[in-house]
């Protein structure tokens, strides 16, 4: 993967020309994705707000010294992580991740085990209604289902399936190692699709 | 299907499709999970349900930026830019 795309290069290069547009569409592209990082680290959204607001501030400062061995995302969201971090430990929450959501023990399974007689499905999942799978209703299940995940659950869900990400970016950005990325996302994947099923099933 | 030694019980496949998607699982179990919802119609349509579920997350739009934090946002690129 090349660490410097072009996008990247005209960004760059227009921020360091001090042109506004190209600052405006960094905050589009990113603004979201800082929050949602920065919940992580601290415990309000006020105090995560602030830490994006400093991030860009950050990024602006550092812009004319930015030389390009990660790419731009990467090295704002590194940004991002600094800033969150001091916060949060000022405000002794310096763990990303809760113990309830620790990876390693499974403490969530993806399906409810009574779900399953000796490994096997008792109720077996039904097919979903084809018709509804693009109102706005569904998606405005996934869209609350993804805000009531855990902190670090809903950033990863958010990057990966949301965004786009790959699992590399979003390890990179969130300091994650491989194996905790796929657990984070596995879990919030399987309470969206729990609450999809639930959804369904309860305006059969 | 219920669970013997050398197949993947339901309960264990519905813990492994994050690892089967991300291709991170090893050759032999690569082939017992698809063995598995190659024969299983409940596991079938939990991999089924699971891939919807991506591709909708795929179809939110990212949150927009508060026009408070842009306005703020915008007044510190006016500092920085007289500098």
């Amino acid at each position: 993967m090349p660490r410097v795309s072009f996008d990247d290069a005209r960004i760059v290069k227009a921020l360091r020309a001090r042109d506004e547009r190209a600052f405006a569409e960094l905050m589009v592209r990113y603004n979201a994705s800082l929050l949602r990082v920065a919940l992580m680290y601290v415990s309000s959204r006020a105090v995560a707000e602030d830490v994006v607001q400093d991030t860009w501030i950050g990024v602006l400062n550092g812009i004319d010294r930015f030389e390009g061995r990660s790419s731009l995302k990467t090295w704002i969201f590194r940004i991002l992580t600094n800033i969150a971090k001091t916060r949060g430990q000022r405000e002794a929450r310096t763990v990303p991740f809760s113990a309830f959501e620790r990876p390693g023990e499974n403490s969530e399974p993806a399906v409810d085990p009574d779900r399953f007689l000796a490994g096997g499905w008792m109720a077996v999942p039904q097919p979903w209604p084809e018709e509804r799978l693009l109102a706005d209703e569904t998606r405005r299940v996934v869209d609350r289902a993804i805000e009531q995940l855990p902190p670090a659950q809903r950033a990863v869900i958010s990057l990966r399936d949301v965004e786009g990400w790959t699992a590399e970016e979003t390890r990179n950005a969130l300091e994650l190692t491989e194996t905790n990325q796929r657990v984070l996302l596995h879990r919030a994947r399987s309470k969206v699709r729990q609450a999809l099923e639930d959804y369904f099933a309860e305006t059969a | 299907m219920s669970a013997t030694l050398d197949q993947l019980s339901c309960q264990d496949l519905v813990e492994l499709v994050t690892d089967y998607f991300e291709g991170a699982l090893p050759e032999n179990e690569r082939r017992r999970f698809e063995e598995h919802i190659g024969a299983c119609d409940g596991c079938h349509e939990y991999v089924e349900q699971m891939t919807t579920t991506i591709e909708l997350a795929g179809t939110l739009t990212p949150a927009d930026i508060s026009p408070e934090a842009e306005a703020k946002l915008l007044a510190a690129f006016g500092d920085w830019k007289a500098r």
